[in-house]
This record gives C-alpha cells, sequence and structure tokens, in this order.
C-alpha cells in the first residue's frame, strides 16, 4: 500500500472561522481500495475537512490531491464528476423525488450530462444500462424494495440508505461517509457497515468515515486518523490509535490516561 | 459649498421617512423572520383610512388617528399573525415571502372594492405642534416646515425606542430568540407565540404611522407612491443587512441626501435625469445585494426543529391510483378538444375573448411555473420580461419593418439575454436575495427603460398596426387566427415545460430545489442549471408578452410594471405552481372571473376585485403551499377514488382505511 500512488492527499490543511480555527495543519492520505476512518470528538473539525475536501469551504492553507490531480480552485461539481461521493451528517435528500429518481440524478450527474437539447427532443429517458446499473447499487444497499417509494414517506434510516445509494450511483473512486449511523439503531447501523465494507471490497472504492460509533469503524477500516479541535492527533491502525494515550484523553478526559 | 447644502438638505427628510421603513422592516425580520413585503401596504390602508376619515367624513385628526393608527394598524399585524404568518413553517422562506407578495398586491385593491375609487389629498397632520403650513426656519436656503420636522422628530424617536427595544430588554432578547426558533424559545419556557404576536402589533402600529405621517409628504394618497418609499426602505434595510438599525438608518438618510442632490446638479430633461435619478433607490438596492455577502445566506435555516415540519403535500396527479388515472387522462383531453372545437365553433364573441386573453396571460404565466415551480427560484420580474418580448416586437416591426411574429421570436431571444444577465448577477442570491434582485430589476426597467417615450411609447404605449403581423386577422374578432396563435405558442410551451420537467435538467432542478449541496455534491453544476431555467422561463415569458400584446392591441408599459410581475406570481401560486395546469387554470380564471364581475355592480368591476380574491386565495399558501386548486383536485379525486376504486385507493392510502376494509386490503396489497 506504501508505495502505491495516493488517491486523496491532504497536506497542511487549515480552515479558520473567524478567530476559530476548524481545522489546522492536517496531512494524510487514503490510497485507492482503502478504508480510513477519520474520528475525534464533537468539534474536532472532521466535517470541516470534508467540506474542503469536496470544495464547499475553501481551505486557507495547504493543498488536497485527488488522483493526482490538485483540487484547489475546483467547484464542488467538478471534484464530484473526478470521483469524490459524500453522504452528509445532517441527511440531504431531494424531497419529492422517488429513490430510484434521486439514483438517476447521480447517474446522471457524474457524467455531466445535462443537455437540454436532448430533453426537448424526448430522448432522456433512462437507458437500459442506466436501470440495470441503479438497480445493482439499490441491491447493493438492500433498498431495491423501496425503488418507487417518495422520500417524503421514508424514516430517517432508509434516508440513510438512500443517501449512501446515491452517493455510490456516481460510482466514486472515494466515499467521503460523514456519520452514516447517525441516529441509526444498532440494526441499521450494522447495515450500513456492511455495505460500506461491500462496496470496499467488491467495487475497490475507498472509504473515508467520520463516525462516532467507535465499533463501527473498528469493524469497517483499514487505518484510522484521530483530529482534536482542528489537529491531527494520531494515526494508525484502530487498536493503535485507541490506546494512544492522547486520544484516550482527547475521548475520555483526563483520568482515562 | 451653499450650494450643495441647499440640494442636499431637503433630502433629509425623505431620507428619514426611508429609514421609518427600513427601521420597521429590520424590526419585523428581526422579531419575526418575515419580510414584511406588505408594509408598504399597511401603511396605505393606514393612510387612506385617515385620511378618508378626515376628509370625507370630516372626523378630527385625533379621532381618525385613534382608528386608522391606534386600532386599525395593530389589528392588521394581529390579523397577519393569527391567520396567516404563525401557521407557516420557519423554514418556508417562500410561502412567507409569497403571502407578503399577495397582502402588497391585494390590500390596496381591497380598499377600492370596500369604498370604491377615491381621490384622497392628505392635508391633514397628526402632530399638531408642527403645522405643516409653516416654515419654521430656513437651512442652507432651504425652508424648514412643519412636514419636514415632524418627520425629522418621529424618526428619531422610533429609531431610539425601537434600538432600546430590540438591544436593552428581555422582550427583544426574546424577540431574537424567537425568530431562530420560535419552537425551541417555547421548549424554554418562553410564551414565543405572544412576543411574536407582540412584534407584529408594533410593526403594524409603526406601519400605520409611518403612512399617516408621509401622507401629507405625497399629497395624493396612491399606493405606488408608498411601494416607491418601501423600495428606498428595502434598499437600506439590506445594507443593514436587515439586522443594524443604525446602518439601515445611516443608508436611508442617505439615499434621500444623494437623490436630491443628484436631482439638483443634473440637467433636468438629460437622459441621465431621466435613467439615474429615478433608478437610485434601485440600485442602492442592488449594491446592497450584490456588496453585502450576509444578504446571500440571510435565508439559511437557523431552526434547530426544522425537521419536524412535515413534507410538502403531493400534487393531485402525483396521488391517484391508476384506475383514476386511465379515467382522468382521456377527460383531460376530450376536454382540451371539446375547448378547441367550442372556440372555433359557437363560441360567443366576447368569452372568445375572455379564452384568447386567458391563453395569452396562461403562456406567461408558465414562466413561473418553470422557475418557481420546478427550480424554487422566486423570481419577481416576469412580467418585466414579458414586456422586453413585447416591446423589442413592437420597435422592430416599426424600425426594420420586421413581421412582429418573427420580431416576437427576437423579443423572447432578448427577454432570455436579458433573464440571463439577471441569473449571472444573482448567483449567489437565494429565497429573499433573489426576489428582491429580481423586483429591483423589474422596478428598474419600469423607472428607465419603460419610461423612456422613444422605445415604449410613454404612458399611452405602442398601438398596433395590422401591417406589423403582415395580416388584419388578428384584429379581427369574427374570425379566430389570434385564438389559432395563442393556443398554438401555449401549447408548444407547455410541451417544452413537460419535457424539461421529465428530462435530465428537470431532475436536476429537483434536486436543487431538495438540497443545493447535495446536488453539487452529486456534480451537477448549480451555476449552469440556474442559467438555463433562467433563460427557458425569460424566453416563455418574451413569448407571452407577444401574444398579451396583440391581443391587447397595444403594447403598454402599464401591463407590464413590476406590480403585475407581483400579480403574475400571486396567480400562479394561488391555483398551482408546481403543475403546468395551475398556470393555464391561473391564465384563463382570471380574465373569466373579470368577465363574471361585469355582472355585478361598477365598483365591482375591473381587475381590482379579481386581484383582491386571487390575493387573499394566495393565503392558502401557508395551509396548502400546492396551491388552493391543486388541494381542492387532490381533495375531489380522493373522494372519487373512494367511491369508485376503494380497494385501490386503500391500498395507496392505509392509514384511511376504515377497520372493516383492512382484510381485503391485505389480499390487494399481497395479492
Amino acid at each position: 500500500m506504501a508505495e502505491q500512488a495516493a488517491l486523496l492527499s491532504i497536506r497542511g490543511v487549515a480552515k479558520s472561522f473567524g478567530g476559530v480555527r476548524a481545522v489546522h495543519d492536517i496531512s494524510f492520505e487514503v490510497h485507492a481500495g482503502e478504508s480510513v476512518g477519520l474520528v475525534g470528538p464533537n468539534g474536532a473539525g472532521k466535517t470541516t475537512l470534508f467540506n474542503c475536501v469536496c470544495g464547499q469551504l475553501r481551505n486557507e492553507h495547504g493543498e488536497i490531491e485527488f488522483d493526482g490531480e490538485s483540487l484547489m480552485g475546483l467547484p464542488t461539481f467538478k471534484r464530484a464528476r473526478l470521483g469524490i461521493g459524500r453522504t452528509y451528517q445532517k441527511v440531504e435528500v431531494f424531497m419529492g423525488m422517488t429513490v430510484r429518481e434521486h439514483l438517476m440524478v447521480a447517474e446522471r450527474a457524474r457524467r455531466g450530462e445535462s443537455r437540454l437539447w436532448r430533453d426537448l427532443l424526448n430522448m432522456s429517458a433512462p437507458t437500459p444500462d442506466e436501470c440495470r446499473r441503479i438497480d445493482a447499487t439499490l441491491e447493493l444497499v438492500g433498498i431495491a424494495h423501496l425503488a418507487d417509494s417518495s422520500v417524503n414517506a421514508l424514516g430517517l434510516g432508509h434516508c440513510r440508505l438512500v443517501e449512501l445509494a446515491r452517493a455510490l450511483a456516481a460510482e466514486p473512486k472515494i466515499l467521503l461517509a460523514d456519520e452514516p449511523s447517525s441516529g441509526l439503531d444498532h440494526h441499521e447501523s450494522a447495515e450500513v457497515a456492511t455495505v460500506l465494507r461491500t462496496v470496499q471490497r467488491e467495487r475497490g472504492t475507498a472509504v473515508l468515515l467520520v463516525e462516532h460509533d467507535l465499533g463501527m469503524v473498528g469493524e469497517v477500516v483499514d487505518r484510522t486518523v484521530v483530529m482534536d479541535l482542528g489537529a491531527m492527533l494520531a494515526q494508525g491502525t484502530f487498536d493503535e490509535v485507541m490506546a494512544n494515550p492522547a486520544v484516550r484523553h482527547a475521548y475520555l478526559g483526563r483520568g482515562a490516561e | 459649498m451653499e450650494q450643495f447644502l441647499g440640494y442636499a438638505f431637503p433630502g433629509i427628510p425623505y431620507g428619514c421617512s426611508y429609514a421609518i421603513v427600513a427601521v420597521c422592516l429590520v424590526l419585523t425580520y428581526q422579531a419575526t423572520g418575515v419580510f414584511n413585503f406588505a408594509f408598504g401596504a399597511q401603511a396605505f390602508v393606514a393612510a387612506f383610512v385617515f385620511t378618508l376619515l378626515t376628509q370625507n367624513e370630516h372626523w378630527s385628526g385625533f379621532e381618525a388617528f385613534l382608528v386608522s393608527v391606534l386600532v386599525l394598524s395593530p389589528l392588521m399585524g394581529v390579523a397577519f399573525d393569527r391567520l396567516l404568518f404563525r401557521r407557516i413553517p420557519n423554514s418556508n422562506t417562500t410561502a412567507k415571502l409569497v403571502i407578503g407578495i399577495g397582502l402588497l398586491v391585494g390590500l390596496p385593491d381591497l380598499m377600492t372594492v370596500i369604498f370604491g375609487p377615491q381621490n384622497l389629498d392628505a392635508t391633514s397632520t397628526i402632530l399638531p405642534f408642527f403645522n405643516p403650513n409653516v416654515v419654521y426656519f430656513t437651512l442652507a436656503g432651504t425652508p424648514i416646515n412643519g412636514i419636514y420636522l415632524s418627520t425629522i422628530s418621529v424618526t428619531v424617536v422610533v429609531l431610539i425606542a425601537l434600538t432600546a427595544l430590540l438591544r436593552f430588554t428581555n422582550l427583544g432578547l426574546q424577540m431574537r430568540g424567537a425568530v431562530e426558533s420560535r419552537r425551541l424559545v417555547q421548549l424554554d419556557g418562553v410564551n414565543a407565540e405572544g412576543v411574536v404576536l407582540l412584534a407584529w402589533i408594533i410593526s403594524s402600529f409603526m406601519a400605520g404611522l409611518a403612512g399617516v405621517l408621509l401622507a401629507p409628504v405625497y399629497g395624493q394618497i396612491l399606493s405606488t407612491n408608498y411601494a416607491t418609499l418601501e423600495v428606498a426602505a428595502i434598499a437600506a434595510a439590506a445594507w443593514g443587512l436587515l439586522r443594524s438599525i443604525p446602518i439601515a438608518t445611516g443608508v436611508a438618510v442617505l439615499i434621500g441626501i444623494i437623490s436630491t442632490t443628484v436631482d439638483g446638479y443634473l440637467p433636468t430633461g438629460g437622459l441621465l435625469y431621466s435613467a439615474v435619478l429615478p433608478g437610485l433607490p434601485f440600485f442602492a438596492l442592488v449594491g446592497a445585494l450584490l456588496l453585502r455577502k450576509g444578504m446571500q445566506s440571510l435565508d439559511s435555516n437557523r431552526d434547530p426543529l426544522a425537521t419536524i415540519d412535515p413534507p410538502p403535500p403531493p400534487v393531485a396527479s402525483g396521488t391517484r391510483v391508476p384506475s383514476m388515472n386511465r379515467l382522468v387522462k382521456p377527460a383531460w383531453y376530450g376536454l382540451v378538444v371539446f375547448f378547441f372545437i367550442s372556440m372555433l365553433t359557437w363560441m360567443p364573441k366576447t368569452w372568445e375573448t375572455v379564452f384568447n386573453s386567458g391563453l395569452a396571460l396562461s403562456t406567461v404565466l408558465l414562466s413561473i411555473t418553470l422557475i418557481t415551480g420546478m427550480a424554487g427560484q422566486l423570481s419577481l420580474c416576469q412580467g418585466m420580461l414579458a414586456g422586453v418580448g413585447a416591446f423589442t416586437a413592437a420597435q422592430l416591426s416599426i424600425h426594420l419593418g420586421l413581421n412582429m411574429l418573427v420580431g416576437g421570436l427576437i423579443g423572447a431571444l432578448l427577454a432570455s439575454a436579458v433573464a440571463v444577465i439577471l441569473a449571472v448577477l444573482s448567483l449567489r442570491l437565494r429565497g429573499l436575495g433573489l426576489a428582491l434582485m429580481t423586483l429591483a430589476a423589474a422596478l428598474l426597467f419600469d423607472n428607465t427603460f419603460f419610461n423612456a417615450v422613444s422605445l415604449t411609447g410613454g404612458p399611452a404605449g405602442l398601438s398596433l398596426q395590422a401591417k406589423w403581423l403582415g395580416t388584419a386577422a388578428f384584429f379581427n374578432f369574427n374570425g379566430h387566427a389570434l385564438f389559432l396563435l395563442c393556443f398554438a405558442v401555449l401549447t408548444v410551451c407547455v410541451v417544452v415545460v413537460l419535457l424539461v420537467r421529465r428530462g435530465t435538467v428537470g431532475r436536476n432542478l429537483a434536486a436543487m430545489r431538495g438540497s443545493e449541496m447535495a446536488s453539487a455534491g452529486l456534480g451537477i453544476n448549480l451555476t449552469w442549471q440556474r442559467i438555463v431555467v433562467f433563460a427557458l422561463a425569460g424566453g416563455i415569458a418574451g413569448l407571452g408578452g407577444l401574444l398579451v400584446t396583440i391581443q391587447n392591441q397595444v403594447a403598454s408599459p402599464d401591463a407590464w410594471n413590476y406590480n403585475y410581475s407581483l400579480i403574475f406570481v400571486v396567480l400562479v401560486v394561488t391555483t398551482g405552481v408546481s403543475t403546468v395546469e395551475g398556470a393555464i387554470n391561473a391564465g384563463i380564471a382570471f380574465y373569466v372571473i373579470e368577465q363574471l364581475l361585469t355582472y355585478l355592480p361598477s365598483r365591482f368591476g375591473g381587475s381590482s376585485l379579481v386581484i383582491v380574491l386571487f390575493a387573499f386565495g394566495t393565503l392558502q399558501y401557508a395551509q396548502h403551499p400546492e396551491g388552493v386548486l391543486e388541494f381542492q383536485k387532490r381533495k375531489g379525486t380522493q373522494a372519487f377514488e373512494r367511491r369508485l376504486f376503494p380497494q385501490e385507493f386503500y391500498a395507496l392510502n392505509p392509514a384511511e382505511a376504515p377497520l372493516g376494509a383492512l382484510p381485503d386490503l391485505q389480499a390487494v396489497t399481497h395479492g
């Protein structure tokens, strides 16, 4: 893994909001097909870092490269088309659309396909190939039975799975999953963990997982990066970082050391 | 220097009048989260009633003040809060804006409907210690009379009182909390409903006070005066990010001073005089929207309890059971064929004109379906874009001898280009910011291009000539050329909108409406989608403008002023902004109701009552964001389905199934 070129390379990234240093001098790499956990207490800067990678925030310092290409200055949609998929801490679904339509949007957006003339010539109907890929993703995530349901009628757990399926429908090279088990019960969290492992194993998709459920992180990731107060605290295997006194202090307080 | 001061000083009272309204806009927004578009209309109503009572009923100024400002205005505030804004989820910015617009459009016309057309001149003052007809002293050559003094003194008092209320009182603190999340402060034990109600009472009282106070400044009581006043106030409030009372006041006074100074220095009759001076408040507003970064994130929803709001209701066609669909679709096609044949055979001329007008207007309204219904962007300038299409076609006929129908296509392209420029300028704006930007554009065109006699023929407009169209057939109401033209253009536009909605662009727009962040994260180019939808909507509005102009046989700037842009939004939202039927229903219903009202006493004739009906229909938006007609259609369809296809209906809507139906239901759902 070490000799392989990094898929995502984050070097010295920093981001502040006014006087608050949300992310400070963060550096790590994610390789193709690798699964990396990004953990830390609330306010550690994990989601801010995700936003910097996706282009929803501009980092003030540092360099982010993806697949050998610098992401600096690229708008969010172009980064997505390079192969960066994302789910959100607060569920972001498209109200009024069916589950299948969610995936169709992602399928077309990935290829930058939005030609008005095709719509006006009624040439925008889903192709059999697109339908097949969408069905496969729905099967993978385990929500094929909900394909034609409107997301308005779905609960939080299913909406999280829809969000995950939508991100996977774009066939990303890396999936940034931001607290995918937030608000889910134990059984639903286990389902999400299974999907993430399958995606990594079968599709070769790299996963960068932000998660508070450390059990799930330990189950899914190959390597873990720990952040606290915007800075990087430790990185290594899950067991290594969990044994690190600084990490235990950050999570559990001084007495835990 | 003395000349400069002589020009600048008279601007202060005007600036103060803008400041009063600006400060009240800030108060309402800070305390209720509502950008009160109806503020100018509330001020107009108070001034109207005050002047009516003093002038026509010969009441004393004090009695009239008591009724119009101390009783009527706060009651309006109570009604707004209790009946309307309280029912809108905190997160639904569009609903709050649309209802404000409905009130802005409907209240002045309601006065006309209730009291009939009035010619009122405001001469009474509510401040007996400043006589409006007395010049108290002269400053840099400017006579300072009672109107100036009362305006300035009231502004100072209002400024101090409201700043103190918001900054230094517990009530102010609760108001600021309630605007973030009414539900959250309730959990802290605050009577949020009471706090917001009080804010509405105070701001409505202030609106009434401002209206009555400023009436003598304008002389005649006209709703348009209050609308212009409101634009300058909006600009000032926007510079203060709807938050800072001192900045809003400062900018308001500055706008007043710059206006009179520019007025003094610029040679009257020159191009700059006619173009720049009337446009000054709008430039100030555009400047605030583009340069004040806070305006771009004004509508970001901060209510942590927003997720408990129910999802928006579906449209009728989305909830029909398959068997009902098989009945409804042929019925619709049959109705269209019946209408088409009727128009070509037995339809009386009066009603043919009514339906032609309706079809032409429907085309303009369809542009709102596209931009607001599909893309979720509130544009308040579709009437202006229709006017661009109409005047371009007329000018091309006059100067190049081009057939007006061909010119109309070029006009539609130009309207499209104007819409694209607007889209590019407002790329970073959402919700309220975009609504204000488009409103500013509409007002700017009203006061500049549409005012230019060389472009629009002035108030009389440009009368169409048969040769411009290459045939007199469109002027002959015994023929059906105009109907065929309107029907064909509308059909093409409907097909375009439906194809776009079904296609990739439509899906992307729906995704953007749901979550811009997630859409961009999937690879959707939001900028491009926005430009595309603005361009399409602009083009369709331009074509609609051409049809309406041919129907009216005159291209008149009055037909495309900003007020109509607002009315158009009100019409479509009332019937249903998310479907093409909504636009067609609105366009036809407007003229059908207007025609039906001609059978009532003359006071109810014309468009006033129609506008009032639609405006108050808009108020239903709080309960039925899918549109009143859409809601009734869904209800009616479901009533039919319960009777005709109960098993299918209850299978789709198990929550509504009676207990006895449950065993059968299981058979349907699993069989």
